[in-house]
């Protein structure tokens, strides 16, 4: 009897164990609710002011989101998409579109009606598949620009007006040299265009760093590549062929980098991912300016003593300022469970009714010109001027604007690249160098 | 001293008297003590959960694994056998070999020095010593998990911000790139995992130095031995079972390496601290190989089962010198 007893308490025991790893907890939906995923915690307030409006106008739907920090958001949504838990709709970003393209986890939103000249230039086309078929429908956008400390700046006699006409070329540098050297001050106070300077005590550096940029350098180097004409791929989405190898390429990696051997821009020594990026750098006061995001504006102005401002990209080689424009999409998973629900919310995040109100909320720039405005207005509210992240947008004339490379096998891409950068800027290693890692790269590509 | 027999163990009779449960016929079924009754039965439930989860979480997953290893596998999509490709690619990597080069250097660092701390902390409690508290701080970075020491340390350790550095500039010392350069930062990992386990590893010898009868040091005394030579010639040979035992538990936690490593340095600067299971974890859920990630984790497996054997024979762990 005691033994059956045991034997039902057991069973029991290895069956509610078995339940309760079958069950989680799911992040599945029901057929009224929609589940949003996103990882920017600033923006969650204004997505509910959106879900709010969009479940006045679809009585009987919800939306439940869920906000995530950055990697864990990426490593939560990885094994969402393989143990079925993923959410209906999520915010895609394009350094990973490649890979959930090459996976097939994304659901093709054609019948959305999304068109391109409803948003930003370029926004819209970067989202469809090499399948032709649409993967994303346009949320937001941002840009590149030099945030400076004025007061530093002021110190060492350099003016908004100065900052913004900045101009740099891969042989000596020009104003963009030339202005960073005279913000950079060593232990001594000399500073870094005066003779005696110390490049190994410096207290100061001109520049701030954000690492060795991977494959895109977006916050690094890209504003240099690509005002000096050099582009990712051979193609503007879905290249075959990366264009590491390419000499106007490592010219000017070889000169970015230069910056830190001269002592005006932080060492690759004194960066790290976790504890000290170029905002830190900046916020401590051990670097005057930062090239840093649209998405980094209120961080940067929420700095205690420092009274930072935003200046454009110098002008390159080519006669043109550049930045990289980034855009983010919502993006339905191939495994949602209430894919019409998930269409409708979709759509109602790419509309202006919902990019309107993201914008009023002044910390992103939504996708539509609309929203877009909304967000200006709200910056110039709070006393921010952003115009040298919208200039570039609105003034092609003197402006290059460029995506992240869009290619299969982004990951791999990345995890040969981040070393390689890494060796450069860290460890002094050639610039020619690049040409394997490049050929590496192309391989995996055309495999 | 226990003398090895030829014949089978006898069971240890559940009820009854010893000797009187019947002699097993070679080569039949032995049949149950008691007449049959449900003794199986109890003893298969009582092993029935901890069976599961080695089923579960040990024989599946490894037979899995090694299965997957032989394909190419993103986990969306249903893997695809590709023979010995994953292995032959894991040959021909240089970024494998380097890999296994950074743990090796990791492993032997980290084991080195924290093998002698711990053995320098458990002689130095047991002889000095008996109280709790002190054993219990020296436990104290143990109660931590990986991940927040990882970060505590990234924090003091920083170039340009950290404590650590700011006390180091302030001695008018250059500042230390302890995460941020190739050379110092498998070492700075390695010290950084000695700080967390040298109190346990201290502890685990500790306990077997508890099993040292006294009165050898007391006969060792009254012969006018030193603390050194007592140290040499008693408890080191009389520790070694359990030095050993404690050397290969750590040593295959040592090459397990992840948090730490994820945490400071994420396998930087330029892949100096990218060890095999970074780079391993990198592969599977980075850029969705599970198969090439598979072949290495069985090299892995390989590797740390020959270093565990070659370990207990070199030092007889299953060997005491008491007695």
């Amino acid at each position: 009897m005691r033994l059956r007893t045991l034997t039902a308490l057991a069973g029991a025991l290895a069956l509610s164990l078995v339940t309760g790893c079958a069950n989680g907890d799911s992040t599945g939906s029901s057929s009224n609710t929609v589940t949003y995923w996103l990882w920017d915690a600033n923006q969650l307030p204004a997505y509910q002011a959106c879900a709010k409006g969009f479940e006045k106008e679809n009585p009987g739907l919800k939306v439940k989101i869920t906000q995530l920090g950055w990697s864990d958001y990426w490593t939560k949504l990885t094994a969402g998409f393989i143990a079925g838990t993923q959410p209906d709709v999520f915010t895609d970003h394009i350094q990973k579109f490649g890979q959930f393209a090459d996976l097939k986890v994304l659901e093709p939103l054609d019948d959305l009606g999304i068109k391109e000249a409803d948003y930003q230039p370029g926004l819209a086309a970067n989202w469809i598949g090499q399948d032709g078929h649409r993967y994303g429908a346009p949320k937001d956008w941002d840009t590149v620009a030099l945030f400076y400390n004025q007061k530093m700046a002021k110190d060492a006699g350099l003016t908004a007006e100065q900052l913004n006409a900045l101009s740099w070329n891969p042989e000596d540098g020009g104003t963009f040299e030339k202005a960073i050297a005279h913000l950079t001050i060593d232990k001594n106070g000399k500073r870094g265009d005066e003779p005696g300077f110390d490049k190994n005590n410096v207290k100061v550096y001109g520049l701030a760093s954000n690492g060795g940029g991977m494959g895109d350098g977006q916050t690094q180097w890209s504003p240099f590549t690509a005002s000096a004409g050099w582009s990712y791929t051979d193609k503007a989405r879905w290249g075959t062929k990366y264009q590491y190898d390419s000499e106007t390429f490592q010219s000017v990696v070889k000169w970015y980098f230069g910056l830190a051997k001269k002592g005006y821009m932080v060492p690759f020594t004194d960066y790290n991912i976790q504890s000290n990026q170029a905002n830190t750098q900046v916020s401590a006061g051990k670097a005057a300016a930062a090239f840093d995001g649209a998405w980094m504006i209120s961080t940067y102005k929420g700095f205690k003593g420092r009274d930072m401002k935003a200046a454009f990209t110098p002008v390159g080689p080519t006669g043109k300022r550049a930045t990289m424009m980034n855009g983010l999409a919502d993006s339905i998973t191939k495994g949602s469970d209430n894919k019409a629900g998930a269409r409708k919310w979709v759509a109602y995040l790419a509309s202006d009714a919902c990019q309107t109100v993201v914008g009023k909320y002044g910390i992103v720039f939504p996708a539509t010109p609309a929203g877009t405005e909304a967000a200006e207005a709200a910056y110039k509210k709070q006393g921010i001027d952003v115009t040298a992240f919208t200039e570039p947008v609105e003034n092609k004339k003197d402006f290059r604007t460029f995506s992240y490379p869009i290619t299969n096998y982004a990951a791999d891409v990345t995890a040969l690249m981040q070393p390689a950068m890494e060796d450069i800027y860290g460890n002094g290693t050639p610039v020619s160098s690049l040409d394997e890692v490049n050929d590496q790269i192309n391989f995996i590509l055309n495999q | 001293m226990t003398v090895a027999s030829s014949s089978p163990p006898s069971r240890l009779p559940l009820r009854g008297v010893e000797g009187t449960a019947p002699k097993p016929k070679p080569g039949k079924k032995r049949e149950r003590d008691g007449g049959g009754r449900g003794d199986g039965a109890l003893a298969a439930l009582f092993i029935a959960p901890a069976m599961l989860g080695f089923l579960v979480f040990l024989l599946w997953p490894t037979l899995r694994g090694i299965y997957l290893s032989f394909t190419r596998f993103n986990l969306l999509t249903p893997a695809e056998w590709v023979g010995l490709d994953n292995y032959d690619r894991m040959i021909h990597d240089p970024i494998f070999w380097d890999s296994l080069t950074v743990t090796v250097e990791y492993v032997v660092i980290n084991i080195g020095i924290q093998t002698v701390a711990a053995l320098a902390i458990a002689v130095l409690l047991q002889r000095l010593t008996q109280s709790a508290m002190l054993r219990g701080v020296v436990l104290t970075p143990y109660l931590m998990s990986n991940v927040v020491a990882g970060l505590v340390w990234l924090w003091v350790l920083d170039t340009q911000l950290g404590i650590g550095n700011e006390i180091i500039s302030g001695l008018g010392i250059d500042r230390i790139p302890f995460l941020a350069d190739e050379t110092w930062a498998i070492p700075t990992i390695a010290m950084i995992n000695v700080w967390r386990h040298v109190g346990y590893t201290a502890l685990l010898l500790f306990a077997g130095l508890q099993a040292i009868p006294n009165d050898m040091y007391e006969a060792a005394k009254v012969d006018g031995a030193s603390e050194w030579r007592m140290f040499w010639r008693i408890t080191m040979p009389l520790l070694r079972p359990v030095l050993a035992v404690v050397l290969i538990m750590t040593v295959i936690g040592s090459f397990q390496v992840f948090d730490t490593v994820a945490v400071t340095t994420a396998g930087g600067p330029a892949n100096a601290t990218n060890v095999l299971q970074f780079y391993i974890y990198g592969s599977a859920f980075g850029r969705f190989q599970f198969g090439y990630a598979s072949a290495m984790s069985v090299a892995l497996l390989v590797v740390l089962s020959a270093i565990t054997v070659l370990q207990y024979r070199l030092t007889r762990a299953g060997q005491t010198d008491l007695g």
